[in-house]
């Protein structure tokens, strides 16, 4: 008999192959330290800057690389990270607060590669240093912050009803409403259980009612108060100049913050702890901005910038403080107009009626204020915090406001969106404490790198070396499948968006190498059975290869499944860890049996033979 | 070139016995270990700050702990880690001092003298973070464990699958015993190199499983014991072949891939003796103990209903 290989396993193998050899090409080209040019809030980035961008560094003497604009940004590639560090002070200097300048690691992929969507792997934090910041939402104030509220809502609701109570407090998990005869009691909790069915009523002794969350309420609360934080703490991550930073919710009431290339720890943490605050003041529309601007400003009035740059002359007096805003969502009204709708706590509620009171007609402005750092540092080592105000919005006030109320007049949906996203973050229900950091610094993490590749190659010589010895010309075999394994491995590794290469990944795949050829080895050993048999070269090659697959398919199935709990479970490491496991598990297998096959079929199967090396 | 020229079968079984005794010994003074001793846990399970910091020529400890000692960290563990120019720095969580600003403290602290330090890597792990860690790392073990009980249980069977589990978990607690032993750290990474030397041990065991199954079928006439040995021994290159190249490239991860990965290589080279010892001997001498038969893995034959009728064409 002999041993033919059809035509569509042939190519399916060069197809693999290729297609993972041609994703692994562009860890070849590496990356080049780079300084990444975006626009803020109120700037644009034009093609137009790359010539004065490059004129300016040219004049201090910094060599460039390459320079480009996609997306509305600008890229400048420099040769190393001494230059680029430089680079990114003196641009930002330049460019001034409305830019950010961040320090990146742009891929020098080829361009047809790069059309191809070939990218390089991306490297963990281990490898290319930064900041790994694990923060945990301080649920229990954001509980409380809600039962706050509750208090007030219920007191002003059971007022309107006329349905007359002893006291209304904050007691344990809920509130405790307290009336003074049985049929008052019983009405009102017919009434407020009408009123707010994401609560569960109870009644106790002493003619108390308790008021506790439903599960599904404090899921929402425990949502709502991660997704703020997210917010905000997205807002601060852009000041720091981080190309790709990753801010992302993790278990119920967790944030993984990760910073790459960021050296000044210090800094990162007292910018991500800063505070911004929000103000309602009313635009003072008795005196003149431009008496004001030119330097009379009167005593009860302030000077605050808008958006455009554009100054506007506000009353001193702050009508409310951001930190009564409970919620605020961008959305359009019937006509399809951007709107932001604003929900207040109680306290809000009735100092906003208070002061829109005689004010209806009126323009109202909201200020952000922010605590941005200067870089500079006081005589304790301590950042110096600039307070920064601008007026992000000026609406005129309809009617009487309430708890309730929207802000409209707004140019676009994303103006909407935006403003919504400066109103939340201005309000922070639920303070953050960092409960894990790891801190990898630049030089570490190079020579991690380093290490890591000089045992995958130490590890991949010895084994293919032996290979050679003990099985001749079927360890070529093997070795060319081991080989394809590990660009099978990269390529793969480069093209799942979200995979990152990690030290324990690094050793994953060394310890793949030594666990891939498994699979020839048990062929390899049947083969060999097969013939001490007494059966043909070419019936021992089909023997082997048939007999010995199930054998390594149950045993990479149950290896897989160690793999795949590993990935459920663990974090951080021991992910990095799994996903390269089952990678190569993968990988090691069809390269093994389907490319091996297609090797030893194609060089000995077409043919009677008397002996094989093997 | 073959490694072992076996022309008769090895009595592998006949040793079973002492080989039991030897496994029972090691894993009760494991356990011993591990309750007296207790795991030398790493940062990532008991919380705490570790601060590697490196020096452009060797670092004087001394000099070091006094300069901690000063600013008040006079509970920091120094040492040299991986050469003499790099230094690891431990304190342990305290109570009211912000942890997270503790790492940059201690830099301060050390660069006050006006001295070229370089910041390695700062790690802070809470104190609760920690606890998770630990319930998690063992959940994810015992997990792992059941999923491939049902596996084989479901492939092979029952007996099988109790003696390839009772080998992954002697393989893990002996493992488990060498780090109490020897105090080294276990950290987050071990736990990992753990995890796969089940994997290791566990392929490992299928392969020679998989010999046995198919040896019952084949063998019609002998005693399970005599179809054991002759699977061992069938199997025993491509054992020992496996366990060399994978022993060698961790040799490479050993003395190559740094310090960081030292603990992860020492567990895995360990993990595999101990993991191709215990697929030879624990995995099948657990199944012969209950009691495998010819009559368990032979496939049953399926009576086709009207198969003794005439075909009606």
């Amino acid at each position: 008999m002999l041993n033919k290989t059809s035509l569509w396993k042939l190519l399916l193998v060069l197809v693999v192959v290729g297609a993972s050899a041609l994703y692994a090409l562009p860890n070849i080209y590496g990356e080049d330290h780079a300084i990444q040019i975006s626009a803020g809030r109120n700037a644009q980035v034009t093609e137009q800057m790359i010539t004065s961008i490059e004129a300016q560094l040219k004049a201090n003497d910094i060599a460039i690389k390459r320079t480009e604009f996609t997306d509305g940004k600008i890229l400048v590639r420099v040769p190393d990270s001494d230059t680029q560090l430089v680079a990114r002070e003196l641009l930002q200097k330049q460019l001034g607060d409305e830019y950010f300048v961040a320090m990146n690691l742009a891929p020098d992929t080829p361009k047809w590669l790069a059309d191809l969507g070939g990218a390089p792997m991306k490297l963990g934090l281990d490898l290319r240093g930064g900041v790994h910041f694990l923060m945990e939402v301080d649920m229990n104030s954001a509980i409380g912050k809600a039962q706050e509220d509750l208090v007030g809502d219920f007191k002003s609701a059971l007022r309107e009803e006329k349905l007359r109570y002893r006291s209304v407090k904050q007691a344990g998990a809920g509130v405790n409403i307290q009336f003074r005869d049985q049929a008052t009691l019983d009405s009102a909790r017919f009434f407020l259980r009408n009123r707010n069915p994401d609560l569960v009523f109870t009644e106790r002794d002493g003619l108390v009612i308790v008021a506790t969350f439903s599960e599904n309420r404090l899921k929402q609360i425990r949502d709502y108060a991660v997704k703020q934080n997210i917010t905000i703490i997205r807002n601060r991550v852009n000041q720091l100049g981080v190309a790709e930073p990753l801010v992302q919710k993790q278990g119920a009431e967790r944030i993984v913050v990760q910073l790459p290339g960021i050296q000044d720890t210090a800094k990162a943490k007292e910018i991500l702890n800063a505070t911004a605050t929000l103000e309602f003041r009313m635009v003072d529309q008795d005196n003149d901005v431009r008496d004001a601007v030119n330097g009379r400003i009167p005593a009860s009035s302030i000077l605050v910038k808008d958006r455009s740059g554009q100054p506007q002359l506000l009353k001193k007096r702050v009508m409310l403080t951001g930190n009564h805003i409970v919620d605020a969502n961008s959305g359009a009204d019937e006509y399809g107009i951007p709107q932001v709708n604003i929900s207040l706590d109680s306290k809000g509620g009735s100092k906003m009626s208070q002061g829109t009171k005689d004010n209806i007609g009126n323009p109202m402005a909201t200020v952000f204020i922010e605590y941005k750092s200067t870089g500079e540092r006081d005589a304790n080592g301590k950042l110096i915090f600039e307070k920064k105000e601008e007026v992000i919005s000026i609406a005129t006030i309809q009617a009487r406001l309430g708890s309730n109320f929207r802000i409209t007049g707004l140019d676009s949906p994303k103006e909407a969106r935006d403003l919504s996203l400066l109103l939340r973050a201005g309000a922070l229900i639920a303070p953050i404490t960092i409960v894990e950091e790891r801190t990898v610094g630049p030089s570490l993490g190079a020579e991690n790198i380093e290490l890591g590749m000089q045992a995958i190659q130490g590890g991949l010589l010895l084994v293919l070396v032996f290979m050679l010895i003990y099985y001749k010309a079927f360890g070529i075999v093997a070795n060319v499948a081991l080989i394809a394994n590990l660009v099978m491995i990269v390529g793969i590794m480069s093209m799942i968006p979200g995979a990152t290469l990690t030290l324990p990944g690094m050793a994953g795949i060394v310890l793949t190498v030594g666990m891939a050829v498994d699979a020839n080895v048990l062929i390899y050993e049947r083969i060999r059975e097969e013939l001490r048999d007494g059966r043909s070269p070419q019936q021992a090659i089909h023997h082997g290869y048939d007999s010995a697959f199930s054998t390594i398919l149950d045993a990479n199935i149950t290896t897989f499944i160690a793999g795949l709990i590993l990935f459920a479970i663990g974090t951080g490491p021991i992910k990095g860890f799994s996903i390269t496991l089952m990678i190569g598990i993968a990988t090691s297998m069809f390269t093994a049996i389907v490319l091996t096959r297609v090797i030893v079929n194609l060089v000995w199967g077409g043919r009677r033979l008397e002996k094989l090396w093997i | 070139m073959q490694l072992l020229k076996l022309n008769s079968t090895i009595k592998f079984m006949k040793l079973r016995i002492p080989a039991l005794v030897f496994s029972t010994l090691l894993i009760l003074g494991s356990l011993g270990s591990l309750a007296v001793n207790q795991l030398n846990w790493g940062l990532d399970f008991t919380g705490g700050t570790l601060i590697e910091v490196g020096y452009p020529e060797a670092a004087k400890l001394d000099q070091i702990r006094q300069q901690l000692d000063r600013s008040g960290f006079g509970d920091a563990v120094v040492q040299n880690f991986g050469s003499s120019q790099d230094v690891l720095i431990r304190l342990a969580p305290r109570d009211g001092v912000k942890a997270v600003e503790i790492g940059d403290q201690v830099m301060a602290s050390l660069r006050e003298a006006g001295q070229e330090v370089d910041m390695r890597r700062i790690e802070f792990v809470g104190p609760n973070v920690g606890e998770e860690l630990t319930e998690q790392g063992g959940l994810a073990m015992l997990t792992a464990l059941i999923c491939i009980l049902i596996y084989v249980a479901m492939r092979f069977e029952w007996r099988f699958a109790l003696g390839s589990v009772s080998a992954l978990a002697h393989d893990v607690i002996i493992t488990l015993g060498l780090f109490s032993i020897l105090q080294l750290e276990f950290d987050l990474t071990i736990l990992a190199a753990v995890l796969a030397v089940i994997g290791y041990s566990l392929n490992d065991t299928i392969v020679v499983s998989d010999r046995i199954r198919e040896n019952f079928r084949k063998i019609r006439k002998s005693e399970p014991e005599e179809i054991i040995n002759i699977s061992l021994t069938q199997t025993l290159n491509r054992t020992i072949i496996t366990s060399v190249t994978t022993i060698l490239v961790l040799l490479a991860l050993f003395y190559q891939g740094g310090a960081l990965i030292h603990g992860f290589a020492t567990a895995l080279l360990f993990g595999v003796f101990i993991g191709t010892y215990s697929s030879i001997y624990i995995s099948s001498s657990v199944a012969l103990l209950l009691g495998i038969s010819k009559e368990d893995l032979i496939p049953e034959v399926v009576e086709k209903e009207g198969e003794d009728l005439e075909p009606m064409l």
